[in-house]
């Protein structure tokens, strides 16, 4: 039965995935300077949140987390590519994807 | 539509037109045709609706224009009873025919003259503006059919009279008199109002139509068939409930302290020596023809309202009396030209107090257009010298000038004459009518005080009279007469065609008559200083319009000596009551005698002293310093007036000042510095490093996760 078969992993399991990716998507987001790399950070941080409602789905028996994620994915592929647009544009500024180029929009 | 009750509106219209007039340079000098034709067309408009009047019913007839207040009442019937109803509507009579011809009579002669005086002054049109809202407003105030129409009349004066004196509004001294005229009037309207709410509690109406007549009634003992009087209307009131005795008591005082303040009276009449800083056209027409008038026609339509009460009278005739002579004192003393106008203006005003305090409403509203007469050419000479001389008003600096204004000359003579009240000049007339009425109601008056009050007024209108030739010839003999020597002064206002433009030393700088088109009004106006009265008299036009207006006293009517016999003018109740008088012939002719003597003595005095030997002027000023000094300072009501009211208002003011700077200021600014301050805070965080912000965040989430966590654990 497919349950049984689940059943050697527990949600913990699902959680810790969840919150691992989630967690190196903050370090890289914190650590690295490069514009794209940081993006993709944040994008790692939206797994990391995705893999956690499916858990949660699937621990509770019900569609409602899937059917979130699936909005959450759309809106990360339109996001993705709004974002990814901005970041030529902010590299063809200043000739540099270093974040650390754009520290003058200090208050 | 009765053609009166557009007449106001004419120069509303006006002072619209010239208002838009300011836009551009180029309209500017519309502004002044605009003006002459709006008051001239009241002028002519004011000519037909007195015309209608011959065939009015009951001496009157009343033109209503539009609906305005009607407070919790209800219509019956067409009739609005158990409130109040104050409408745009106006009562036309008499007297009001006479106040009307008056103001748009001068108020055209004046703005005329105007034309040419303010000729190259920056605020050209906004001048003709505010002179044909002071015609609006004045109509209204002598045409309204009831108090509150009255009270926007009165206040529309004041107004127009502000924006007038402050007319060169950059000057200090200008912005300050405009001021001090607006402030001390409120005093007065502050007692106009209170008395027209006591006229209404007593009353329950404030038309004129409703309230006079009722007065009248209550005066008479129609009412209640009682005895007249004013102690048994008290009676009659209180026994028939008709009105209220207390409200009967007060009312009158209310009213005139209005008039006091409206009028110049003391001690309210420090605002007007100061109003002459306005141009000279508005000196002689709001601040000696018309607006200064205002209170003695509010008492004159109002006068069954004093009768009735035992002490407004009295009253006036003290305060009248007391301002005729200090007002004269004063002038006597001025070296300022206008200034001494201006004071002979307080003097003649206490005049008119006297006469209809007196009950003699007639001399009173003569006076009151023969004055108009003789101060507006007074003030409008006066303009002309100051025009010729560059601004220059004292009398000490200048001298002689009748080789070089001659026209000037001979007008300011008429009116000086007539100021001074020589035999047979208008001045003459009417001064004598209202001293002889007041010292025959002084003999006749029923009790010992009212015979002390009203001889000794009179007695002091004499002095006064004395004094009024005195200063009315000081001024024309130091001007004109004499050797010819002037300074001139510092104002190059309105001289663009003079000479000093194309100044040289060969042709050094010279006094010179004024154009024609300020000639020619003041010639009419010299003619009425010296006819009109004359004219007046031996017609019986304003005797004839006191009669038939709510003007003519009760106790001391005018019956129609004249056409018609004295039975028919006195109908029936009126006959044979014990304190009614009327002045007798001999009383008049003894006081023609008594005070063309004493006019001529002034003069005579006048020539001594400031033609002949103008060093001992000099000597007898010098012999009483105290008292010159007093006269010069005003005998000290501005210093009084300064430490008594101005100091301490200003005190509190001072201390509100404090109060706003740092309790209300100091709220808003704490409101405003607080987010600041948070701000200020704050900004280092806004360091632009994306890293810091992705690690801000994450602590704040860190923050959150351990919360829940914490919190789920307990």
């Amino acid at each position: 039965m497919p349950e049984t078969a689940i059943s050697t992993l527990t949600l913990a399991h699902f959680l810790g995935i969840g919150a691992a990716l989630f967690a190196l998507g903050v370090i890289g987001f914190v650590t690295r300077r490069n514009l794209i790399v940081m993006f993709l950070c944040t994008e790692m941080m939206f797994q990391g949140v995705v893999v956690t409602l499916v858990a949660f789905a699937r621990f509770h028996m019900n569609t409602t987390g899937q059917t979130f994620v699936i909005f959450v994915l759309t809106i990360a592929a339109a996001e993705a590519a709004l974002a990814l647009a901005l970041v030529v544009l902010l590299f063809r500024r200043q000739r540099t994807l270093d974040a650390s180029a754009w520290t003058e929009l200090r208050g | 539509m009765h053609v009166a009750a557009i007449i106001p509106w004419v120069p509303l219209l006006a002072a619209a037109l010239c208002t838009a007039c300011c836009a551009s340079r180029t309209l500017r000098t519309l502004a002044a045709p605009i003006c002459i034709t709006g008051i001239g067309t009241a002028f002519v408009m004011t000519l037909v609706a007195i015309a209608k009047l011959a065939g009015a019913e009951g001496d009157h007839y009343t033109a209503y224009l539009a609906p305005w207040i009607e407070v919790g009442g209800a219509w019956v019937d067409g009739q609005y009873v158990g409130g109040m109803i104050a409408n745009f509507s106006y009562h036309v009579d008499s007297l009001t025919a006479i106040m009307m011809l008056a103001i748009t009579g001068v108020g055209s002669l004046v703005s005329i003259y105007a034309a040419g005086y303010m000729k190259g002054d920056e605020g050209y049109a906004r001048f003709f503006a505010g002179v044909a809202l002071f015609i609006f407003a004045m109509l209204n105030l002598v045409m309204a059919d009831n108090f509150v129409l009255l009270f926007l009349g009165w206040e529309g004066v004041g107004l127009a009279s502000y924006l007038l004196i402050g007319h060169y509004y950059r000057k200090p001294s200008a912005a300050a008199a405009a001021q001090k005229a607006f402030i001390v009037n409120r005093v007065g309207d502050f007692g106009f109002l209170l008395g027209v709410f006591c006229v209404y509690q007593a009353f329950g109406s404030i038309r004129f139509e409703e309230v006079l007549p009722a007065a009248r009634a209550l005066l008479t003992g129609e009412a209640a068939g009682l005895a007249p009087g004013a102690a048994a209307a008290y009676a009659v009131a209180q026994a028939t409930q008709a009105a209220n005795p207390a409200y009967l008591l007060a009312a009158p005082f209310g009213l005139m302290l209005g008039a006091f303040g409206k009028s110049a009276q003391l001690p309210l009449f420090v605002w007007l020596p100061d109003a002459m800083e306005g141009p000279s056209p508005v000196s002689a027409l709001i601040h000696a023809a018309t607006m200064v008038t205002a209170g003695v026609y509010l008492i004159a339509r109002t006068i069954h309202l004093f009768e009735l009460s035992p002490y407004a009278l009295p009253t006036v005739a003290m305060v009248g009396a007391l301002t005729a002579v200090v007002g004269a004192l004063i002038a006597a003393s001025a070296f300022d030209l206008k200034k001494v106008f201006a004071y002979s203006t307080v003097s003649q005003l206490g005049y008119m107090f006297l006469g209809v305090s007196a009950l003699s409403t007639y001399g009173a509203i003569f006076h009151l257009v023969t004055h108009a007469f003789f101060k507006a050419v007074l003030f409008l000479t006066a303009g002309s010298v100051m025009h010729a001389l560059a601004g220059q008003l004292d009398m000490r600096k200048m001298s002689g000038l009748a080789k070089k204004m001659p026209i000037t000359c001979v007008l300011m003579l008429c009116g000086c004459l007539a100021l001074a009240g020589a035999p047979l000049t208008s001045g003459f007339f009417s001064k004598d009518l209202i001293l002889a009425d007041a010292m025959s109601f002084g003999i006749s008056a029923p009790t010992a005080g009212a015979k002390v009050v009203y001889i000794l007024a009179s007695l002091a209108g004499l002095a006064a009279a004395l004094l009024t030739a005195y200063y009315a010839f000081r001024a024309w003999f130091r001007v004109f007469l004499g050797d010819y020597r002037v300074e001139f002064g510092e104002d190059d206002h309105g001289h663009e065609e003079s000479h000093e433009e194309h100044h040289d030393p060969a042709h050094p700088r010279e006094p010179h008559e004024a154009p024609w088109l300020m000639n020619a009004p003041l010639i009419v106006l010299a003619l009425g200083a010296i006819f009109a009265g004359i004219l007046l008299k031996a017609t019986g036009v304003i005797e004839g319009a006191i009669l038939h207006s709510t003007a003519n006293s009760v106790e001391a009517p005018i019956a129609a000596h004249h056409g018609a016999t004295e039975a028919a003018a006195g109908t029936g109740h009126e006959e044979g009551h014990a304190h009614r008088h009327h002045t007798p012939e001999y009383l008049h002719l003894l006081m023609y005698g008594v005070s063309a003597a004493i006019a001529v003595a002034g003069i005579g005095l006048a020539w001594l002293l400031h033609y002949r030997q103008r060093a001992i002027a000099d000597k007898l000023r010098d012999a009483a310093p105290a008292f010159g000094a007093a006269l010069n300072r005003k005998l000290y009501f501005d210093v009084l007036y300064e430490k008594a009211v101005v100091g301490p208002l200003r005190l509190v003011g001072q201390i509100m000042f404090l109060i706003d700077s740092l309790i209300v200021d100091g709220a808003v600014r704490l409101v405003a510095r607080g987010p600041a301050f948070l701000g200020r805070g704050m900004q280092p965080g806004q360091s632009g490093k994306l890293h810091a912000y992705g690690l801000g965040m994450a602590a704040g989430i860190a923050a959150a996760v351990f919360l829940v966590f914490f919190a789920m654990s307990r």
